[in-house]
């Protein structure tokens, strides 16, 4: 049965293209892999390679000829022991040949169906993370010792437990080990773990931030710390592209469980590049989980979890609130659910969101309306994704009111999102608009009052407040 | 006729970006303190080993054509990066390599899914965007993964798969087995700034890993010479004292014995090797490709005179290891397999639209 040579597409928008030039003429012999014509668009030039072995029968179109519709048959090709009779019937439609040829064309349609169809094929929603599915906070059993500590204490003790609870699991970044982090984190972990296990990197981060993602594939755990989490945007590529997005490329098959962490946000008077809040930039990224505490018992306990957790999960800390003491409940094995917001403080008059070190904020302001007459709730989101909006968006129900606080720019910040979605979740349980409070539209001056007022303030939260619940 | 190929290969080998002269330019590798490597002879072949290099070969070359037509017919989009005329190179080392060694790639990959033993049709069906795809569909071309047979993708960011590759190496030293990890890029990737990031952890680390360049001359349509100021890249790794050899990537057996002896190099706890194989693609850099940058001439010339394949064949003529017709058997069975790849790649329904929602998170 002769077969009929297509013409083919250069790329899936292409819809036509010329036939250039005949490498083969009527009677060739032609094996697979020989060229036997060379075609082009505008664009690019493409040969066009035998895929059956047989003889050039007929040439149905001529060299040069323009604006050839993907498809269309352009040559037959007789097999062995084929004659012109066959060729005859092929040409004429008639024959099973022709079949061949089209079949491959319906199959082509068939095959982009889905594509074409405008609108009939519609994405199906997207599965609503269950509130209820999430596990709660565990209940601290009546009479746990509180232990005051650091933020900085509660990371280094939810690592070190981690660490004795699987040799998997190991860290590693710049001045990790033998100075014990630049930032004091990883206090005491080299002298209990090793240097097999706390390992100092040189200063490469998207060379180590890849290795990490590679060990993790291979089924270890790693904490890859950046020094600050400025110092990631050089790693962003391998965070977004290799870790967030390998599981789902894979199917399923592979993922990456892998902990990046590191001071997230402004610190103190060290100017634009070393001053910014990623929250909203990971936040955008789906497969990763980003998780921001605020206080020393969440650090811990979420900590905990993100190492245990079997996909990568970026989690922002903040130099400012290494130094701060909260208490932190004395348990063998204290971890917190990823994806869950706390409500700090229980209020009725209007929402308070905020997360990670735009809480100080928030608590501070709180204090000022409390006084004014005014019952704040305060919602710390604790993880930005998966976000816990049915908890913000049960808290407005009962509010009517919401006030976001971040220290992010404000463009596309994870205050828009909430607000976005609540609009749409709740509208009609918004007695005033959103107000997204957030770092100003700046980039981080160095200048001591410079700083101050590129920040979000107390005043502004309870500004803010003031005017959803339209006090003067 | 074996001799004559040899011949040939090591005088179009010269007339390459990278001649011999710089290449033995040992003086420099002593400076540094680099351990010295030399590029080891190619072993003969037995019988066995000829043929079954001859079928994988062929296998990968049957594959990687269909995909093309299946492209041409609209049934693959995207991208499509062909690895016709490289097969020496993954065949050779897939067979210096033992159960549990590790293998990453870019985006030229569909011969090294079938390398390590993956599906044809597996392979295929993802290449036309299926649920039966290694990926279920989700992947394409560039991204597909295979946990059984040690392969860890599938890349399509030129170079970021260079420091997952180390990390697959530094997994198994953490863990102390003797795996090796087989990381590949392209004299393109070969510019990138995370492959020195990890050629200097890997070597710090002495982490078992070969670094694998498929230098097959172009970056897309940019020669190695406009695009590289060290065009012999197995001194890339000097400052970092990780040794490196060129390789005829040709000669299925070059690649064999270059690759038994870096394996062992790494088994044996020495750290990091670079293999430069010196390779190349007949096909464009993608299936849109302008064919601007290069000569037919110098396609041809690599076509007719150092054909991977061709190579193979000529020596197992020769040897009366098999006749034409053996040969001809062998192709069947291998146009068989690709015939069936194909049309199951064509029939394997398109994925379930709830498959859009699934393993992003686990």
């Amino acid at each position: 049965m002769p077969t009929e040579i297509l013409m083919p597409a250069l790329s899936p928008t292409m819809e036509e293209g010329n036939l250039a030039k005949w490498l083969k003429k009527e009677g060739d012999q032609v094996a697979p892999g020989d060229v036997i014509a060379e075609i082009e668009t505008d664009k690019a030039t493409m040969e066009v390679e035998a895929v059956d072995e047989g003889r050039i029968g007929k040439i149905l179109i001529g060299e040069g000829t323009e604006g050839v519709k993907v498809n269309t048959p352009i040559a037959i090709l007789l097999a062995d022991g084929e004659s012109e009779e066959d060729l005859a019937k092929a040409a004429d439609g008639s024959s099973s040949g022709k079949a061949n040829g089209s079949a491959q064309t319906e199959e082509k349609q068939e095959a982009k169906a889905p594509a074409d169809g405008e609108g009939e094929v519609k994405a199906p929603a997207a599965p609503k993370p269950a509130a209820e599915a999430l596990p709660a906070d565990p209940d601290i059993p009546e009479g746990t010792e509180m232990v005051p500590t650091t933020v900085r204490e509660a990371l280094r003790d939810a690592m070190a437990e981690e660490m004795r609870r699987d040799p998997d699991v190991f860290i590693m970044g710049e001045e990790v080990a033998e100075y014990e982090g630049a930032y004091k984190v990883t206090q005491g972990l080299l002298k209990e773990f090793g240097d097999k296990r706390v390992i100092d990197t040189p200063i490469t981060e998207h060379g180590f931030a890849g290795v990490g993602i590679g060990a993790a594939f291979a089924g270890l755990k790693p904490i890859v710390e950046f020094m600050t989490f400025n110092f990631a945007m050089q790693a962003m590529d391998q965070i977004v592209n290799s870790a967030a997005k390998t599981l789902y490329m894979a199917g399923g098959q592979m993922g990456a469980p892998i902990v990046f962490r590191g001071p997230n946000g402004a610190a103190a008077r060290v100017a634009a590049q070393h001053s910014q809040d990623y929250a909203a930039w990971y936040g955008h990224i789906p497969g990763l989980k980003v998780v921001m505490p605020y206080t020393a018992a969440d650090a811990k306990g979420l900590l905990k979890a993100a190492i245990r957790d079997p996909n990568p999960v970026v989690f922002l800390e903040n130099e400012i609130l290494y130094g701060q003491t909260f208490d932190v409940p004395k348990l063998d094995d204290f971890v917190l659910p990823i994806g869950k917001a706390r409500i700090h403080k229980k209020g009725s008059d209007v929402t308070i969101v905020s997360f990670g070190i735009g809480m100080t904020y928030a608590v501070k302001a709180e204090e000022q309306l409390r006084e004014m007459g005014i019952d704040a709730e305060i919602i710390d989101l604790r993880t930005i994704r998966p976000m816990d909006l049915d908890t913000v968006i049960e808290s407005v129900k009962k509010t009517n009111r919401l006030v976001t606080v971040e220290e992010g720019f404000p463009q596309s910040s994870v205050g828009d999102h909430i607000a976005s979605q609540v609009m749409q979740r709740a509208f009609d349980h918004l007695d005033a608009p959103v107000i997204t409070i957030t770092g100003k539209d700046v980039p981080m001056p160095y200048a001591a009052n410079l700083e101050k007022l590129a920040l979000p303030s107390v005043a502004e939260v309870v500004e803010a407040v003031k005017a959803v619940t339209y006090r003067d | 006729m074996a001799t004559a190929a040899r011949k040939t290969a090591s005088k179009s080998a010269s007339k390459s970006p990278a001649p011999k002269t710089r290449g033995r330019r040992g003086s420099s590798a002593v400076a540094t303190g680099t351990p010295v490597v030399k590029t080891p002879r190619p072993e003969e072949f037995t019988k066995e080993q000829e043929l079954a290099a001859y079928r994988e070969m062929l296998l990968i070359r049957r594959f990687e054509e269909k995909a093309g037509q299946l492209y041409g017919m609209g049934l693959i989009g995207g991208f499509c990066h062909l690895y016709i005329g490289q097969e020496a190179v993954v065949v050779g080392m897939q067979m210096a390599l033992k159960e549990g060694d590790q293998v990453i790639t870019g985006y030229r990959d569909h011969g090294h899914m079938l390398a390590t033993g993956m599906e044809a049709r597996g392979v295929m069906a993802e290449l036309t965007g299926r649920r039966n795809g290694y990926s279920k569909g989700k992947g394409g071309s560039m991204h597909m993964f295979s946990k059984e047979k040690h392969f860890y993708g599938g890349h399509g960011i030129v170079g970021a798969q260079v420091p997952l590759g180390t990390g697959l190496a530094f997994a198994n030293r953490y863990r102390g087995n003797d795996h090796v990890s087989l990381t590949y890029f392209g004299d393109g990737a070969a510019n990138q700034g995370q492959v020195y990031e990890s050629f200097n952890m890997a070597a710090l680390w002495k982490l078992p890993v070969v670094y694998i360049i498929e230098n097959n001359r172009y970056a897309m349509g940019t020669a190695v010479t406009r695009s590289s100021a060290e065009t012999n890249l197995s001194h890339r790794g000097l400052s970092f004292k990780i040794p490196g050899i060129q390789v005829d990537g040709m000669d299925v057996r070059a690649v064999k014995a270059a690759g038994d002896m870096a394996v062992e190099w790494c088994r044996s706890g020495k750290g990091p090797i670079i293999l430069e194989m010196q390779t190349y693609r007949y096909r464009g850099h993608s299936m849109s490709d302008p064919a601007k940058y290069r000569s037919k001439d110098e396609v041809q010339k690599m076509r007719s005179e150092r054909d991977p394949i061709e190579q193979v064949k000529q020596r197992l003529i020769e040897k009366k290891w098999a006749s034409e017709e053996d040969l001809k058997a062998v192709d069947r069975e291998v146009r068989d397999i690709v015939a069936d790849a194909a049309d199951f790649a064509q029939n394997d329904p398109e994925p379930d639209p709830s498959e859009l929602y699934t393993d992003i998170l686990l």
